[in-house]
């Protein structure tokens, strides 16, 4: 179905060819098992993933928009709501709750007076919760973005991230 | 340390070399040699599998399902596609060794992966990787593309008709994915609902295809079993429980970290290999295999030794082998509050008793947490992780029920405490 808007929506043709080479891992008649890369893709060349965005990524894999919403919708990495330019994920999980978590939730929310789940009047930060990313042993830890990932974190640490990130 | 000594170590040798990721680091060390004799010398699959079965090995990813019968269920001779397919995705609390072996030894996986496939007749394989290691991610791409270009993965390896495809599906934030059926639809585009089974992934997997899904840790350990021999891995364990075995001991520990140690080591040498409980505290609770496993308290710990056998018989499992160690400190009431948080967030929603009941037993036990228990909450909770516990499609309805029974089981008396006194008991919380 021809989207009115995909001009507008076209992504760039680095993410275009980032997505060709997660089409070409699958066999030919299962392009929609690179529905979770190119979201991936889009997301990161975008902030964030607006219907819009969605239904283009389906479109282009020739798939129905609704299952690719399905998609965006279940893995908690996408996000389908504006999101500051910055997004924050702190693992609070029991290993990383032993070892301080709590508090560094507590000092984050504080400095950058939001909440979990919500981002900074400046559009700068988000914050969020974040579920175990399988790296216990570096505790505490967050994600910046999804894709760095900052270990053993203090306070100072904290401080250190959020000042470089404009 | 190296491939070709039959030391110790299996999966961690690379790390304390140079460069331990790199394909010229592997190779050096004895690495696709396994892969190269096999291929060229055509060896039977029935040869490899036999190998694997005097081995021991068994699955690493939690189950400890022998290896060799799992590749014999595989209907082999079945002409036309058939997968292999890597579960790297770890993300249950207290689990890290995947990640280890992605990022510093991830040629040992591609090649016992280009073994699986030569064995079961895969010509194509795929390695799920979860979503919040970007970097391990990446270092694994590139450990591909390396491979590829020295002509251990494509077209007509080493001069044979063997050709075999490996690639890297990074997952984006789905615990359910870990569970193979789920990891399945994953790879497939879809939602990470878990599949019915029968029928089993063997006869219908990725794409409908005869498929085999092993842990990172399990493939990894294949061309070291195929390099010395099934008995030299077994002898590394103690009988069934074959070689050694990552360990990720983290939380009230001095050095957080893995740890590969043979099969049936005592958990007080773990321990003390990881620094021992973190200064000046003592010894409380530890969960042995990951926050799926049954909770025991430290005295019950220090008797056992780290095997699958051993473990069970204490009343636990070794799963994974993460090893979440908590000190006097903890109440125990808030571990599992946060606990049974993370299955009420991770449940895929596919099955009433875990979509509601993991909702159940958070709500209770924040309130018992936050001073509004009430009397009969208790039982109220075991009613509702008895009801949860194998009436589901997948295991995560099990995973979310028996951290609840145990620590009722053996940390009662905190919830009494709580819900009695409205706070946590002396000495814990803090």
């Amino acid at each position: 179905m021809a989207n009115p808007d995909s001009n507008s929506l076209q992504l760039s043709a680095e993410s275009l060819a980032l997505i060709d080479m997660e089409i070409a891992k699958y066999p030919a008649d299962q392009k929609q098992s690179a529905v979770m890369g190119a979201l991936r893709i889009a997301q990161s060349e975008r902030g964030w993933l607006k219907p819009e965005l969605i239904e283009y990524v389906a479109d282009y894999l020739e798939m129905p928009a609704i299952a690719a919403y399905e998609v965006a919708t279940f893995y908690n990495m996408y996000d389908t709501q504006p999101a500051g330019r910055h997004k924050i994920t702190l693992c609070t999980n029991l290993p990383c709750m032993l070892l301080g978590a709590g508090e560094l939730g507590n000092y984050l929310k504080q400095k950058l007076g939001v909440e979990f789940g919500e981002t900074t009047e400046d559009g700068r930060f988000t914050l969020k919760e974040g579920e175990c990313m399988g790296a216990c042993g570096d505790a505490p830890l967050c994600l910046h973005n999804n894709h760095v990932m900052h270990s053993y974190l203090t306070p100072e640490k904290v401080d250190e991230l959020l000042d470089k990130l404009k | 340390m190296s491939l070709l000594a039959p030391n110790s170590q299996v999966c961690s040798w690379t790390q304390s070399l140079d460069n331990p990721a790199s394909l010229a680091t592997y190779v050096a060390h004895g690495g696709y040699q396994a892969l190269r004799r096999i291929v060229t010398e055509q060896m039977p699959g029935d040869t490899i599998i036999a190998e694997l079965k005097t081995s021991a090995l068994r699955g690493r990813g939690g189950a400890g399902f022998p290896t060799g019968l799992k590749w014999s269920f595989m209907p082999r001779a079945f002409p036309g596609d058939k997968y292999i397919v890597c579960n790297s995705d770890e993300g249950e609390p207290g689990t890290f060794k995947d990640r280890d072996i992605l990022r510093y030894n991830p040629h040992q996986l591609i090649e016992g992966m280009a073994i699986a496939g030569y064995v079961l007749g895969a010509r194509v394989g795929y390695n799920y990787i979860h979503g919040e290691i970007f970097d391990c991610y990446d270092i694994f791409e590139r450990a591909l593309n390396e491979a590829r270009e020295a002509g251990f993965l494509g077209d007509k390896l080493f001069d044979t008709d063997f050709c075999f495809q490996l690639h890297a599906h990074l997952g984006y934030g789905a615990y359910i994915c870990g569970e193979e059926t789920a990891l399945l639809e994953s790879i497939e585009g879809k939602k990470g609902q878990p599949r019915f089974k029968p029928p089993f992934p063997a006869s219908f997997g990725l794409y409908g295809k005869p498929t085999t899904i092993n842990n990172t840790e399990t493939l990894a350990s294949v061309p070291w079993i195929m390099q010395h021999g099934g008995q030299a891995f077994l002898e590394l364990g103690k009988p069934n429980n074959g070689g050694p075995k990552l360990f990720s001991v983290s939380g009230h520990v001095n050095k957080p970290g893995n740890y590969e140690v043979p099969l049936g080591t005592p958990f007080s040498e773990l321990l003390a290999m990881a620094g021992g409980v973190r200064s000046g505290h003592k010894l409380k609770a530890v969960i042995p295999g990951g926050s799926s496993a049954p909770v025991l308290t430290g005295e019950i710990m220090m008797d056992c030794t780290m095997d699958f056998d051993s473990i069970a018989k204490a009343g636990s499992m070794l799963g994974s082998g993460a090893v979440i160690v908590m000190d006097e400190t903890v109440c125990m009431v808030r571990a599992l509050e946060r606990l049974s948080y993370f299955y009420f967030e991770e449940s895929c929603g596919q099955c009433t008793p875990c979509r509601e009941g993991t909702g159940w037993m958070y709500r209770v036990i924040h309130r018992i947490e936050h001073g509004q228990g009430r009397a009969d909450d208790l039982d109220l909770l075991n009613s509702v992780a008895s009801r949860i516990g194998g009436h589901t499609i997948c295991a995560l309805g099990d995973a979310a029920a028996m951290p609840v029974q145990s620590f009722l089981k053996h940390y009662g008396h905190e919830f009494e405490h709580h819900i009695e006194h409205k706070r946590c008991m002396d000495g814990t919380g803090q």
